[in-house]
């Protein structure tokens, strides 16, 4: 096992102004899973695509070595004729195309100019089969989960003769059960002789995994632990990721709960395509002042439709059951009529659904409250600026200027932009969609004081999060949903993974 | 220096589609042996493209939507062959007339609308349909022929110019008053603007910068102002055109309208979860768009002072070439009413400097594809050297 299947040594990458990477040393057994863990920003990524010949030999510094050679990628083409593979965070799958046309790719198994579709679909099969995966080669790959996307990306890596597969985030769209199942396959390959190096925030996954971690920070080598050798925790690797101790990863809070300010009967909907199918079914749940409320499920139970029907309708069709804010009945027609109520939802997926990217920070924090900030239509352009300055410091959104464009932001920078455009738009009920999801720790825990803060403030906040011990570490209360119903009710005290686990996977029957 | 290279450097985009224009016209200048710049041509200059940059004006709003609106030729045929049959068959009262057409635009524009909005066929088939079934239906209402000639009151919307109440001789006078009247607005407008940043201590442009901007801008409005007062003083289309590029980018710039506009166009689901009533807006969008198309047909027909059937042929591409060469992106959520504006402008000085060097219409057509092409390709790589 102890030889070494990748050496980078000394590896510098600058950007004009930053300087991304320096003298990184990354080193890599043969048949380990390699974690690559750090912050948002300490260059994983950049270092992966020095790897990989997305960077070209040339625009670096420092030398790679695989197998023992020296490389110099020209592009991607060239590591993956070394069986160097790369799947990124954001699939590169065309949904339209089949699971066998999606994995010969570029790679077309032909005769002549001609395709051979025997040959392409033969392959398929063992490649599914090894994978895992029991679906047609001729399903087209906008009809599986992200779950089986992701498998597909292996196979299609496995296609190529993988020698070293390099995972960019893969968890980090999957459910638990999807999740698990990846790292069976990882576990899996690893017996079969193939190398991964793994980038993930889930420490909890890399622990379970990773024969060897490395740990980088602002674009530098902070350690490499061995699993077996040493004694590596989590808290270990968080201290090495974000330089300093994180005695608590949940920021202190005393509760201060007051009445019901806002409550849901009987809801239910249907999925927007499909009449006959129940997305949501007899949901009740109420909120109180200054309360965090927890929504936990696994993927698909419903909790994002949940609530995006409650805001303003903007999911579902055939929506029946009552609101009641501060015990009065409402009816919310559209989101803008959700959002006077004072009604905020923070959205799952920040880039698609909660940025405008090509706008500054200035404007996507005011776009929510534009009817506050204006005089008959006309936009008081003073009074934008100092509210968005106001909120850069208050929720210390890093960047050199508001007039920033929100695409050039980090995750979590993002994030407290689209936080910001809430709170400045005075909810009294904030729902948040996986707050933190692709964020690194040192910026999660501010946004945790964030959203403590809001609920000391008298807000109530539902909170919805697949990471159960967030859940478990912000929440005062926590429903559980499963298959478009509240499957449980859970208070802090009582609330333990095993419990919540076992609503969430708590059927119809 | 250093300093004023880093001035252009940063501004380079913002002002890139300037200094071509600035640059298209020295050259037709120097081609034509000076006839490019004299009043008389100036002049032509404005009433041959001043339909154009109306549509431009409501076209560049439907592409920062992230659409395109090919169906505006037709409709503009299509005003001008109604405003005929008003006007010259039924005798109505010339300013009933235009607001009859103007209205209609606008009905037009909501059909559009419904479709692309409410039922969301893209636009590009919705207006597809419509350039067909507007041309189909001026040709129906004029029955293949031309309607002329308009009353007088309404051909001055094209060829009048504005009175000089004080008759000063051979000069204009109003119109240099006007010219002199809109600097003083400008600076002292300028200069308050400048003067409430450093109140809240935003970053200002250096004085020296400030005061050479000025005095350019100054410079440019008084000698334009000053050399068509040598020929017949301000046409009438500059006045309507200038109020509507103020109105539409004081909307655009300032308004919640504009604002959600421009974050419909950059991202629609972002828009929407943030309470824009994005189907509402794209609407009208596409109303305001009709409206426009109907006061360009008028201007047309009032220009050529008689409706026929072929008219506004590729005024659409015309219009949309503006926008692209302006600055407007075609996925959505960027471009300028100034500059669709300045890129009409480059449109406009190109055709009437080639033809007064006498190129035919053949080359007209192929150099002005080029320049489309070479527009965009230049604001691209500029984009990509900027990100």
């Amino acid at each position: 096992m102890s030889n070494t299947i990748l050496e980078m040594r000394g590896i510098t990458k600058t950007f004009p102004g930053v300087k991304a990477l320096s003298h990184v040393n990354l080193k890599v057994a043969s048949g380990e899973i390699h974690a690559l863990c750090g912050e948002n920003g300490a260059g994983k990524s950049t270092l992966m695509k020095v790897l990989s010949g997305v960077y070209p030999h040339g625009s670096y510094e420092g030398e790679i070595l695989f197998e023992g050679k020296v490389c110099e990628f020209k592009d991607i083409k060239e590591s993956e004729q070394l069986g160097i593979v790369i799947i990124h965070q954001e699939l590169a799958l065309i949904p339209y195309l089949s699971i066998a046309e999606n994995l010969f790719l570029g790679n077309e198994q032909s005769k002549h100019g001609l395709i051979d579709w025997n040959e392409t679909t033969v392959k398929t099969k063992s490649l599914l089969k090894r994978v895992g995966l029991n679906e047609s080669p001729a399903t087209r790959v906008l009809e599986l989960g992200v779950g089986k996307q992701q498998l597909v990306e292996i196979a299609k890596a496995l296609a190529k003769q993988v020698k070293l597969l390099i995972l960019d985030e893969p968890t980090a769209a999957l459910n638990e059960n999807d999740s698990e199942n990846l790292l069976e396959l990882i576990l899996e390959l690893k017996k079969q002789g193939i190398t991964s190096i793994i980038i993930s925030h889930k420490l909890n996954e890399i622990s379970k995994v990773a024969d060897s971690i490395t740990i980088l920070r602002d674009g530098r080598t902070i350690q490499t632990l061995d699993t077996k050798a040493d004694q590596v925790t989590e808290d270990h690797i968080i201290k090495g990721m974000v330089g300093r101790d994180l005695t608590h990863r949940y920021p202190e809070r005393v509760p201060r709960i007051g009445e019901v300010i806002f409550e849901v009967r009987g809801w239910e909907a249907t999925h927007p395509q499909q009449d006959e199918r129940k997305v949501l079914d007899n949901i009740h749940l109420n909120i109180r002042r200054g309360e965090i409320v927890g929504i936990a499920g696994l993927m698909g139970a419903g909790r994002t439709e949940l609530a995006m029907s409650l805001f303003g309708r903007s999911y579902g069709r055939h929506i029946k059951g009552q609101l009641f804010l501060h015990g009065k009945e409402v009816r919310f027609h559209d989101i803008s009529q959700a959002i006077q109520h004072g009604v905020a939802y923070v959205t799952e997926d920040r880039k698609q659904y909660g940025l405008v990217l090509i706008d500054d920070i200035k404007r996507n924090i005011s776009l929510a409250s534009l009817k506050k900030l204006s005089r008959r239509g006309v936009i008081n352009e003073r009074e934008e600026v100092l509210v968005a300055e106001e909120y850069r410091s208050k929720l210390n959104i890093k960047t050199p200027s508001i007039l920033q464009k929100t695409v050039n932001l980090s995750g979590g920078n993002q994030q407290k932009v689209v936080l910001s455009k809430w709170i400045y738009a005075q909810p009294e009920i904030l729902i948040l969609d996986e707050p933190t999801r692709g964020i690194d720790v040192g910026a999660k825990y501010e946004i945790y004081s964030i959203v403590n803060q809001l609920a000391d403030e008298g807000k109530g906040i539902l909170f919805i999060s697949s990471e159960l011990p967030e859940i478990l570490g912000m929440c005062d209360r926590i429903y559980v949903m499963s298959e478009g119903r509240i499957t449980g009710e859970v208070k802090r005290e009582d609330a333990t993974q095993e419990v919540l686990m076992k609503s969430m996977t708590r059927g119809r029957g | 220096m250093q300093a004023v290279s880093e001035l252009f450097r940063k501004n380079i985009r913002q002002y890139g589609m300037i200094i071509a224009l600035i640059f298209i016209t020295a050259l037709f200048q120097i081609l034509t042996g000076g006839i490019l710049l004299k009043p008389l041509n100036i002049t032509n200059l404005i009433l041959q493209n001043s339909y154009i940059l109306v549509l431009a004006i409501g076209m560049v709003l439907v592409i920062i939507t992230g659409h395109i609106d090919l169906s505006v030729g037709s409709i503009a045929a299509f005003i001008g062959a109604l405003a005929a049959i008003m006007m010259v068959e039924l005798q109505l009262p010339t300013f009933l007339a235009i607001i009859i057409s103007l209205v209609i635009g606008g009905l037009i524009g909501a059909w559009q609308g419904f479709w692309v909005a409410y039922v969301k066929i893209p636009a590009f088939i919705v207006t597809l349909a419509g350039m067909l079934l507007f041309r189909g239906l001026t040709m129906i209402v004029l029955g293949g022929q031309s309607i002329a000639p308009f009353p007088k009151s309404f051909q001055r919307i094209s060829s009048g110019f504005i009175p000089d109440w004080f008759g000063g001789g051979s000069l204009h006078t109003l119109t240099i008053l006007l010219g002199l009247a809109l600097s003083l607005l400008l600076i002292w407008q300028e200069w308050r603007e400048r003067r409430t940043q450093l109140k809240y201590q935003f970053e200002v442009a250096p004085i020296w910068v400030f005061v050479t901007k000025l005095v350019l801008l100054v410079a440019v409005i008084n000698i334009f102002t000053f050399v068509l007062a040598t020929y017949n003083g301000l046409p009438n289309i500059l006045i309507i055109l200038f109020f509507l590029i103020v109105i539409y980018s004081f909307v655009m710039n300032r308004m919640v309208a504009g604002r959600h506009i421009y974050a419909l166009g950059g991202n629609e689901k972002a828009a929407k979860l943030s309470g824009v009533k994005t189907n509402k807006v794209t609407f009208w969008v596409f109303v305001n768009m009709g409206a426009l198309a109907a006061l360009s047909g008028l201007i047309f027909a009032a220009r050529l002072n008689s409706a026929t059937p072929k008219a506004g042929t590729n005024f659409e591409l015309d219009a949309i070439a503006a926008c692209f060469i302006g600055g407007a992106s075609a996925s959505g959520g960027i471009g300028t009413v100034i500059g669709a504006i300045i890129g009409g402008l480059v449109m406009g000085v190109m055709n009437n400097g080639m033809s007064l060097i006498g190129l035919g219409v053949d080359w007209q057509q192929g150099i002005k594809g080029l320049v489309l092409l070479l527009a965009v390709a230049f604001d691209i790589y500029n984009k990509s050297k900027t990100s």
